[in-house]
Formats: structure tokens, C-alpha cells, sequence
């Protein structure tokens, strides 16, 4: 590929989506019902795919998923959250898939680097994002349980959501026109799942900007423990 | 029904036709005369009770198979050592998931409830394939699942693509077309490893050693210890005996085996010449039985997450089903609101 795209904005669009399919791998076998099985490995595949060329953009896509430490690695802290229960994991998606479909949707607007790619990912974050919009509703305005649940989730993950919005060097993103309409589209969800938009800090020392420093949560490092573990234990071999 | 022009011969006519004036024994001709035929039975036809019951059975234990066959590929998919391996492994379990949903629509059509399966299955009534009680200690096993397991499964499933009942040999052709391609995966990995590195070769070895016994098991017991053969073939939902299948089964991995460059473990394999197929050693049927009757080395802790995955997943379904109730009853309100405007 000739394409010359920042290095660093590949990197941080590429581990957002690397850790959040291999949080949503660990669902396989686990999931409430068998429709969710192959609804959330068919995300997790869209995820891995997008990482899988990102990272293939900035070196290869082995050595850069399985050798970094994790202080190296530039996702989102809001991807790494354990999955938690299914209202957890559905909360950490529709924050997520929000950002990223009107992310990509803006990049594939333009004449950046990214727009080809973006244009490719926006239609797989489209179905991601209907997807966890259609289960924040469906446990928002279900069962007493459920809505308790769902709000739960909602404000566990709500401080991660403003790093969301921090400049990412060599991404020509508006990170305060994104944060906009993100927060209107969430608004407008969480209002139709009969839940209340969270209110707690959503900036400042510890949440935003810190994951794309490397600055990570302290389950992240087990996970890339687990992630890297085998491919480490036998360097210089192929798989 | 899908084969309804050829189902029109006078032979059965009466069976496929709603003509209750035939009478019991009528439709029982005419099933036996289908069969015969080589036609296929669809949902709405005359069956009779034993076939609806085996066909129940065995449908229901083959799509509670590939659901919890998803747990031994699962534990390796956070530890998959490349991100094209883990790209295909999750997608592999992907597909064992829309394989159980098949499997199950095809068992709905005999009248049988998902549900209802499935808490046979977490009771411990109904069974899946005794090889998934075996664990996945390395990665190599996860491709001596794809060639053994799943070429196993291949051997025993491409006869049932010309099952008697429609819809089970229906899911058959879409699940095997899916199963052969795992199959190739799993061979190409383990030929990865058995290329690779010592290490990695010997660990290929070391997983084509604890699977391949197990996967002579997947036939089931020897022809003359099986008790639903005689009548499943009589039926046409069996074509081949276990033993014939076995017998294919090696006959095929042998070669295969030669060209990954590993071993199968067993001392008395030797082609006869005069058999024209290959001669194998004993199985251990003591520890078939055992693992049958929930003694293997998995057992408890597959039906244990399976259990806990739908335990735990009971307020989402919950969930689910209020949404929709709400969501009706808001259509209902303002169906009707809009009618009473209009009248």
C-alpha cells in the first residue's frame, strides 16, 4: 500500500478496534442467546478486519498486536472496559459505535488518508451501531431489571466517553462538531430506552486523552497478557 | 413444500395430499412407498411417531453438539497466536453458532420448541457428541479439531445431505459446505505447525495424539452394540453403518496425516491389501461409555457453562420479550387510535 496515512492516527483507530474484537471474542460461548453469539463474533470479525489493515498501514500487523507492551498501545481506555454483564458490554458498544460510525462517516466525507478506508468500514459500523442502539432500547425500556441494568451500565462507562473527543495527531477530525452530534444521537437513544443521559465528569486527568498516551486501565494489562501470551512464548515463529 | 411435483405419483398421492379417507395404514403405505422412492418427507406430511421422535432426537442432540463444540474452540480464541488465525477461529465458532440455529429450525419444523431442546440439553436428557468433553490444551488443538473432529463430522454428515426428512437434509448441504472448508483450515494449520519450529511441530503431534481416538469415537458404537441403526437406516435417515463410516474415516485421514508430516497413534495401522482399506487397532469402548455417561474429562464443565451462559442471559431474554410486548401494545393503541380517527 502506497498510501501514506499518519502513522499515529492508524495506530489509535487500529487498537480501538483490535482490543474491542478481542473483548468481544471473549463473549464467544457466554452470550444470552444464540443470535448474540453470532451477532457479537460477526462484529468482533468486522472489528479484528479494520484493525488488520490499520495496523498493516503503520508495520505488520503480528508484530505490532502481539510484541507492543501495553503501555504502547494507543485504544480508547472506553474499548479495554471488561465486557461486565450484557448491558455493560451493549453500553460500551452503542458509546462506541456512535463515535466511530460518525467518525468514519466524516472521513469518508473528505479527501483525507483515511476516506477509502473509512468509506469500506463505515457501512459494517453502520449495522454495529443499529445493533447496539436497538439493545439499548430493548433493555432500557424492558424489565424493571433490565432498565436498572442498562442505566447501571451507562453511567460505569460514561467517564471514559469524553476521550472520545480529544485531537488525535494526523486524524482531521472536529473533535468538538463529533462530540456534538455523538452527544445528540446518545441523548436521542437513551431517551427512546426510557434512561437518563449520565451526568457524572467525563474529562480530566485520569479519562481523557490518557489511552492514546498509553496510559491504560489496570484490566488492560491481563488482557494483552493473555492476547500475547502464546505468540511470545515462541519468538521468531509462524503461524 | 419444495419437492411437491414429484410427490405427485400415484403411489403417494394419498400420504401427500390432506386425504384423511385414506386412513392410517393408507398413510403408512404411502410413507413406507415415499421412502422407498427416495423422496423426501416434509414438515407437513404423515410421519409416523417414531420417525417424528428419532428425527427429534437426533437433530436436536446434533444442534446442541455444535453449540457447546463451541467452547473447546472458544478458550483458544483470546490466545490465538497471529491475527489471521484468530480471524478464522472466531469465525469458525461464528459459524457453529448459525450451525445450532439451523439445526434447531430444522427440529421446529417437527414440532419440537428451541426451548424445549435446550433445557433437554442443560438437564442432561438429551446428549451432544461425546468429543467435546475432551479439552483444548494447545493451540495445535484447534487444528486437529478442524481436520479430525470436523472431518469426522464431514464423513458422518455428507450421507445425511440425502437424509429422508427435507429439512434436516436441507441444513445438512448448507452445514457441510461450511464444515469442509473448517476442515481445510484446521489441516493448513496443523501443517503450519508441523513445518514450523520444533516446538511447534511436536506440539501438532501431541494434539493428532489426543484427538484421534476420540474422533473414531464420533461414529458411535460398533454396528452391532447400536441401538437405533437398524430402524434409522430402514428410514433412510441413516445410509451408512458406523463402522462403514469409520472405516471411510481412516481411510482418508491416513494419507492426509503422511502428507502433515505427523503420526496417528496406533501401532496396528496397516493397509490389507485384500481389504482394500485399512486395518486399525481396538477402540477403547470403556471410555466411550464412560465419557457417554458424563464422566469424561469435560463434561461437567461444558453443561456448567452452558447452563451459567443461559442462566445468566435470562433477563436479557426477558428484556427482550417485555420490549416487544410494549412495542405491540403501542402498535395495537395506535392502530386503533388511527381507525376510531378515520371511522
Amino acid at each position: 500500500m502506497t498510501t501514506t496515512v499518519p502513522a499515529s492516527a492508524a495506530l489509535s483507530l487500529g487498537d480501538d478496534a483490535l482490543v474491542l474484537s478481542h473483548r468481544l471474542g471473549e463473549w464467544a460461548g457466554h452470550a444470552p442467546v444464540l443470535e448474540e453469539e453470532v451477532a457479537l463474533a460477526n462484529i468482533a470479525l468486522d472489528l479484528l478486519g479494520q484493525a488488520r489493515v490499520l495496523l498493516s498501514l503503520v508495520g505488520d500487523e503480528d508484530e505490532l498486536a502481539y510484541l507492543r507492551e501495553e503501555r504502547a498501545f494507543r485504544n480508547l481506555q472506553l474499548v479495554e472496559q471488561p465486557n461486565g454483564d450484557f448491558a455493560h458490554t451493549i453500553a460500551r458498544q452503542l458509546f462506541f459505535s456512535t463515535y466511530q460510525h460518525l467518525m468514519y462517516a466524516g472521513l469518508a466525507a473528505g479527501d483525507g488518508p483515511f476516506a477509502p478506508l473509512a468509506a469500506k468500514a463505515v457501512k459494517e459500523v453502520a449495522y454495529h451501531r443499529d445493533h447496539a442502539e436497538q439493545w439499548t432500547v430493548r433493555l432500557g425500556d424492558g424489565t424493571k431489571e433490565s432498565h436498572g441494568r442498562m442505566q447501571r451500565a451507562c453511567e460505569a462507562l460514561w467517564r471514559f466517553t469524553g476521550e472520545m473527543f480529544q485531537p488525535v495527531e494526523g486524524l482531521d477530525i472536529d473533535g468538538e462538531r463529533l462530540e456534538t452530534a455523538w452527544l445528540k444521537s446518545v441523548t436521542e437513544v437513551l431517551g427512546r430506552a426510557t434512561l437518563t443521559l449520565p451526568t457524572g465528569p467525563q474529562s480530566g486527568a485520569w479519562t481523557a486523552g490518557a489511552g492514546r498516551q498509553g496510559l491504560h486501565t489496570e484490566s488492560f494489562g491481563r488482557m494483552v497478557a493473555e492476547m500475547q501470551h502464546l505468540h511470545r512464548s515462541h519468538p521468531g515463529a509462524s503461524w | 413444500m419444495a419437492t411437491a411435483a414429484a410427490h405427485q405419483t400415484d403411489s403417494t398421492a394419498a400420504f401427500h395430499s390432506d386425504d384423511a379417507s385414506a386412513g392410517a395404514d393408507g398413510f403408512e403405505r404411502a410413507f413406507d412407498a415415499a421412502v422407498a422412492a427416495d423422496e423426501r418427507i416434509e414438515p407437513r406430511d404423515w410421519m409416523p411417531d417414531a420417525y417424528r421422535s428419532t428425527l427429534i432426537r437426533q437433530i436436536a442432540q446434533h444442534a446442541h453438539s455444535e453449540i457447546i463444540g463451541m467452547q473447546p474452540e472458544a478458550n483458544w480464541i483470546t490466545r490465538a497466536p497471529s491475527l489471521r488465525r484468530k480471524a478464522i477461529l472466531m469465525a469458525k465458532v461464528q459459524d457453529e453458532a448459525g450451525h445450532g440455529l439451523y439445526l434447531y429450525s430444522a427440529a421446529e419444523t417437527l414440532g419440537a420448541s428451541r426451548e424445549e431442546l435446550l433445557d433437554k440439553l442443560h438437564s442432561g436428557r438429551q446428549k451432544y457428541s461425546s468429543i467435546f468433553n475432551y479439552p483444548t490444551l494447545t493451540w495445535a488443538d484447534v487444528g486437529a479439531i478442524g481436520w479430525l473432529v470436523d472431518g469426522a463430522a464431514i464423513t458422518n454428515q455428507v450421507p445425511l445431505c440425502r437424509c429422508s426428512y427435507g429439512p434436516y437434509a436441507r441444513a445438512m448441504v448448507r452445514v457441510c459446505k461450511e464444515e469442509s472448508f473448517h476442515q481445510r483450515q484446521g489441516y493448513e494449520l496443523l501443517l503450519a505447525l508441523s513445518r514450523g519450529t520444533p516446538e511447534q511441530h511436536a506440539m501438532a503431534q501431541d494434539a493428532v495424539d489426543r484427538w484421534w481416538w476420540p474422533s473414531l469415537m464420533m461414529f458411535g458404537p460398533p454396528d452391532d452394540e447400536s441401538q437405533h441403526s437398524a430402524q434409522s437406516m430402514a428410514w433412510k435417515i441413516k445410509r451408512h453403518s458406523n463402522d462403514e463410516l469409520r472405516q471411510r474415516f481412516v481411510d482418508i485421514c491416513v494419507p492426509q496425516a503422511e502428507s502433515l508430516g505427523l503420526t496417528l497413534p496406533d501401532p496396528d495401522l496397516t493397509w490389507n491389501e485384500e481389504r482394500g482399506h485399512h486395518d486399525f487397532g481396538a477402540i477403547d469402548w470403556t471410555e466411550f461409555w464412560d465419557v457417554l455417561k458424563g464422566n469424561g474429562p469435560c463434561n461437567e464443565q461444558r453443561l456448567t457453562q452452558r447452563r451459567r451462559a443461559h442462566e445468566e442471559g435470562a433477563w436479557v431474554r426477558e428484556a427482550a420479550a417485555a420490549h416487544a410486548a410494549k412495542r405491540a401494545a403501542r402498535t395495537a393503541r395506535t392502530t386503533e387510535t388511527t381507525g376510531a380517527t378515520q371511522a
